[in-house]
């Protein structure tokens, strides 16, 4: 493999991290006394132009084979992806222009473009080294960023307290992918796929908690969702968002992808009657508890970021089940709900930037800030409303549609229905949910605002944006084929990113991808040399 | 053509949002407009129901392939008629809702989300865009009545959204493990219908979706909310609650429930009908002790919707077409009920106390809607020449085949339901003055407008043509049960 096809294929990223560097060599060079708004203004605009050149790069790239092994997979899927993580990152800009959290624009831009360059490195790699490094690049910027406002104590809390727990999760996810590396003697998921196999060593099970643990602190699945309240609070309102939106798509695909195309021979079964060890089980174990501990909880919130964090702990336990259904229906239900999902939460929160801007109460918004919006700013709050319609479910939004194609996959994967109790309380927990929902509605539409009414100060920018997000989310609702056609399951691209259903599979789509890994496998030499004790389990699946 | 009452209502109530807030005029007569032309376009669709017995395919598109849904809108004599009723509730709860000026712009707006909802629902014929029809209806409800209502309103709006949810939320699972349960995957109702599931699966689904509909039908003991909501609705919302919201929990059963689990609907049969003549009985009953005028009219509904699906139990023709012909009679008479007190009185006397009524010697004041009132509780008790008489006949007549014990104690609801619509006759408008009335609270009221008297004309006429001459429906209804989907549902009772 030469340099120059490595730098092709990694264009977008290559001009993501470029349009970082001038962002900031611009602002601390060039703009250093120029007036705030100016430089939040020039910064965004460089991004925005950076990331515009880099969904065109991903739209016009021809699909290619996956480099070394599946170090590096570009695909449409994963192009959506990322052109998807970049939309919401220059939306996050966007919103942070005239906000006062911090004076350092450059570095805001920068770390952001950052975070976001290790998101698209997150969705296109099937290697677990790469995944580490790439799900670290996410995050470090994103603690750096929670704490970027530093006249207010909870920001610096909260990213102390997202960066101890963070370090301590990366700490047992290095350790579980370790333990993944020692046992199959791979690193890609192929390899790993072709030799692990459940009950094989106890140690797979550790291996498979450890790995577990670090991805649910991702997604905030409780029960390691401890920071998130915290950190969608005290974080600038932009970064929440983006924490809430992007890390999510990012952390969700490769979350799904790792367990299910790397791990389905360890999968076990959480059916009703006749569970059995493995991932599966475990993942249902997170989901169950997320969605009742979320949606409960939500219900005592007063200030509404905070409530939307437990509202997004109770939307990853319904992510979840689309993982744990394990199939590649599974698969694309899942991509359609985290990307309405994150456009859906991004929303969200920027209806909140603006209240927030709007009051500027010491200790940030809550809920009886958003009594009488609808006097204040029919439109605004005509966006809530879609926006919290659709994080509640309620058709014809695109919320509505994503958890019932989770429900539907969810119910049909495994024999004889065995996972409907997890529908059912799913939809229970929905349930529930729309009772908080509700009471955010409620203060927009029902109480009256004391006092006459003024209007809410409303950017250009920033409203196109809003509204552009609420019209996506009824679009992608009404008329969802569009979104799930991007994934779907018969594209040969993502078989080929190793999307497997079926352990039985797996050996026929590893020859199909890589054929010279399966004669070494045949042969017992190569990787599973190493591993002698394999070789019967290797056989005996071939 | 039919499928242009919900897209219409959509549309209405789009511009219905932009109108300006500051002109209620504009957003009333957008509203009125709308509706009448959805109750025209109904008509028109009845008129020209050719072929009677068949039904009639309005649009049928691949919507979803993913989940196999798709965009099925058809209608048969049930539709028809519930499409009726709504657009006749709709137009008249506009007229009923006449002087609203707080956010006139959003109260419509909301009024024909929740019209389009419901219409949806009647014509859909594919389980999921029912379903998303279904829960479309659910927000504005809340809405209408948070903001515009009045006792306990925010209280009242919430029981309503949450009951209905959870109604849905019952529906919903029964109907993803059908899904996922059913031979060939699809959501069509008339495929799933064809497709045979398993007794043991039937027996277990079937409650929960029949349960999740009749929530919103009223079904003792989920009828909480039904009173409560009524009470704190605003009128023209308590007149979609009564006469059209709750129907839909009904025909949700009957379309949805009994045609897909036909063995499931044997084993549950004889506990649902219990509930409801419970129902019956106990709304009746704690309607003859309410004090507050509205609870009256509320608590009757509950008894009223006993009778629907104490003819849905039935299984026969008779009881089938009784309990629909029920829910468009009822609707219709409802509403009526619901805007005498809250329009005609409330906004006028500002009290729905009996007891305060009592004194104020209404039938003087307001003489109109004295009259209209004692035509809707002549309706209401059942009396031969409304609808009413005709729709609860052929329930008991139906009943009594199968569940003759049922059928008496119903018989005995409608004694009770002559004894409290009696009571609240007297006591509110005919009570006995004690001298101390001014004349100048009489005068203080507002003379009944042209509006609400068109709108009490059109109930009042409805309910008479139906009751003079039922056949106007029951022609439309009794082919209805000749459809593939329903006709099994009579074959399940070995009639």
């Amino acid at each position: 493999m030469n340099y120059m096809e490595l730098l092709g294929a990694l264009a977008p990223e290559a001009i993501v991290v470029l349009t970082a560097l001038v962002a900031l060599a611009v602002d601390l060079l060039v703009l250093r006394q120029a007036p705030q708004n100016a430089r939040q203004v020039v910064a965004v605009s460089i991004t925005a132009v950076g990331i515009l050149a880099a969904i065109i790069a991903l739209s016009v790239a021809a699909p290619s084979p996956p480099w070394m092994d599946g170090l590096l997979i570009n695909h449409s899927t994963t192009a959506f992806l990322k052109q998807t993580l970049l939309v919401l990152a220059l939306v996050a800009g966007i919103l942070s222009i005239q906000s006062r959290f911090t004076q350092h624009t450059g570095e805001y831009v920068t770390l952001l473009l950052l975070s976001t360059v290790g998101m698209m490195l997150l969705v296109s790699s099937d290697n677990l080294l790469l995944m580490f490094v790439a799900l670290e690049l996410t995050s470090l910027p994103l603690y750096v960023l929670t704490a970027f406002n530093k006249e207010s104590p909870s920001s610096s809390e909260a990213s102390l307290k997202y960066f101890l727990i963070g370090s301590l999760s990366a700490a047992c996810l290095l350790f579980g992918i370790s333990l993944l590396y020692g046992l199959s003697g791979g690193i890609t998921w192929t390899q790993l796929a072709t030799t692990l196999r459940a009950g094989s060593e106890p140690i797979v099970y550790l291996a498979l908690i450890l790995t577990l643990i670090g991805f649910a602190f991702k997604v905030a699945a409780a029960p390691f969702h401890l920071w998130a309240p915290d950190v969608y609070q005290g974080a600038p309102t932009p970064v929440a968002a983006f924490i809430a939106s992007g890390s999510k798509i990012a952390s969700f695909y490769m979350f799904a992808r790792i367990f299910m195309a790397a791990l389905p021979g360890t999968a076990g079964s959480a059916a009703w009657s006749g569970a059995t060890p493995g991932w599966v089980p475990l993942v249902a174990a997170l989901a169950v508890v997320s969605m009742i501990l979320g949606n409960v909880a939500a219900i005592a919130q007063r200030s509404v970021k905070r409530l939307l964090a437990y509202s997004a702990i109770g939307h990853a336990g319904y992510a979840l089940l689309a993982i744990l259904s394990n199939t590649e229906q599974g698969m694309g239900s899942l991509l359609y709900y985290v990307v309405t999902y994150a456009v859906t939460a991004m929303g969200a929160f920027a209806v909140v930037n603006v209240i927030e801007r709007d009051v500027q109460a010491p200790n940030g918004e809550s809920l009886t800030d958003f009594a009488g919006l609808s006097r204040r700013s029919p439109l605004l709050s005509l966006c809530l409303l879609v926006f919290v319609l659709s994080l509640a479910g309620i058709p014809p939004l695109a919320g509505f549609f994503g958890k019932f194609y989770i429900f539907i996959a969810t119910a049909q994967s495994g024999t004889s229905q065995g996972l409907i109790w997890l529908v059912m309380l799913a939809i229970g927990t929905s349930a529930i949910s729309l009772y908080y929902y509700l009471q955010i509605l409620k203060q927009v539409y029902v109480v009256e605002s004391v006092g006459q009414p003024t209007p809410v100060q409303l950017r250009p920018a920033e409203s196109a944006c809003i509204v552009a997000m609420a019209c996506t989310v009824l679009i992608l609702g009404c008329a969802p084929n569009w979104l799930i056609n991007r994934f779907s399951p018969n594209s040969t691209e993502v078989r080929r990113a190793g999307v497997i259903t079926k352990p039985s599979t797996t050996l026929e789509l590893a020859a199909e991808i890589h054929p010279r890994i399966t004669a070494p496998l045949g042969t017992a030499t190569g990787l599973v040399q190493k591993r002698p004790q394999f070789e019967t389990t290797t056989a005996n699946a071939q | 053509m039919l499928a242009w009452t919900i897209y219409l209502s959509f549309l209405g109530a789009a511009m219905a949002a932009l109108a300006p807030k500051d002109r209620p005029t504009i957003a009333r007569w957008i509203a009125l407009t709308t509706s009448v032309l959805g109750l025209g376009i109904g008509l028109a669709g009845i008129l020209h129901q050719t072929n009677r017995s068949a039904l009639q395919t309005i649009v049928d598109v691949p919507w979803i392939p993913a989940i196999h849904a798709r965009y099925l809108l058809a209608a048969d004599g049930i539709s028809l008629t519930l499409v009726l009723l709504t657009g006749i509730a709709a137009v008249a709860g506009i007229l009923f809702s006449w002087n609203i000026t707080h956010r006139a712009n959003q109260f419509f707006a909301f009024y024909l989300t929740l019209i389009g909802g419901v219409y949806g629902v009647f014509l859909s014929f594919d389980a999921f865009l029912f379903f998303v029809f279904y829960e479309i209806a659910i927000i504005p409800k809340y809405f209408l009545v948070a903001i515009w209502g009045s006792t306990n309103k925010e209280y009242g709006a919430m029981k309503l959204a949450l009951y209905s949810f959870v109604g849905s939320a019952l529906v919903l699972v029964g109907l993803i493990a059908t899904y996922a349960h059913a031979g060939s995957p699809t959501f069509s109702l008339l495929e799933l219908a064809r497709q045979p599931l398993p007794t043991s699966f039937q027996v277990w689904v079937f409650p929960l979706v029949f349960v999740g509909f009749a929530i919103l039908a009223g079904l003792w003991p989920f009828h909480t909310w039904a009173p409560t909501g009524h009470v704190a609705a605003p009128t023209a919302a308590s007149m979609l609650l009564a006469g059209v919201v709750m129907k839909l929990g009904a025909y949700g059963a009957l379309r949805v429930a009994m045609p897909l689990f036909p063995e499931g609907l044997a084993a549950w049969r004889d506990p649902l009908a219990l509930l409801s003549v419970i129902g019956i009985l106990a709304g009746a009953g704690i309607a003859l002790i309410q004090k507050d005028f509205k609870f009256v009219v509320g608590y009757s509904s509950v008894s009223h919707m006993g009778f629907v699906l104490l003819g849905l139990m039935t299984l026969s023709v008779t009881g089938l077409s009784g309990a629909v012909l029920q829910m468009f009679s009822h609707g219709i008479i409802a509403s009526l009920l619901f805007a005498v007190v809250g329009r005609m009185i409330y906004d006028r006397a500002h009290t729905r106390e009996l007891s305060a009524l009592e004194s104020l010697q209404l039938s003087r004041a307001l003489p109109f809607a004295a009259i209209t009132f004692v035509l809707a509780s002549l309706a209401s008790m059942g009396l031969p020449g409304f609808s009413g008489f005709v729709a609860e006949l052929q329930v008991l007549m139906g009943a009594w085949k199968t569940f003759p014990l049922y059928a008496a104690l119903a018989g005995i609801g409608i004694l009770i339901g002559v004894a409290y619509t009696l009571r609240v006759l007297v006591k509110a408008f005919f009570g006995q003055s004690n001298g101390t009335i001014e004349a100048a609270t009489h005068e203080n009221y507002a003379p009944i407008s042209i509006p609400e008297r068109i709108g009490a004309l059109l109930l009042l006429g409805t309910s008479l043509l139906v009751g003079i001459y039922p056949r106007v429906l029951l022609d439309l209804i009794l082919p209805s049960f000749e459809t593939p989907l329903m006709k099994p549902l009579l074959k399940g009772a070995g009639l």
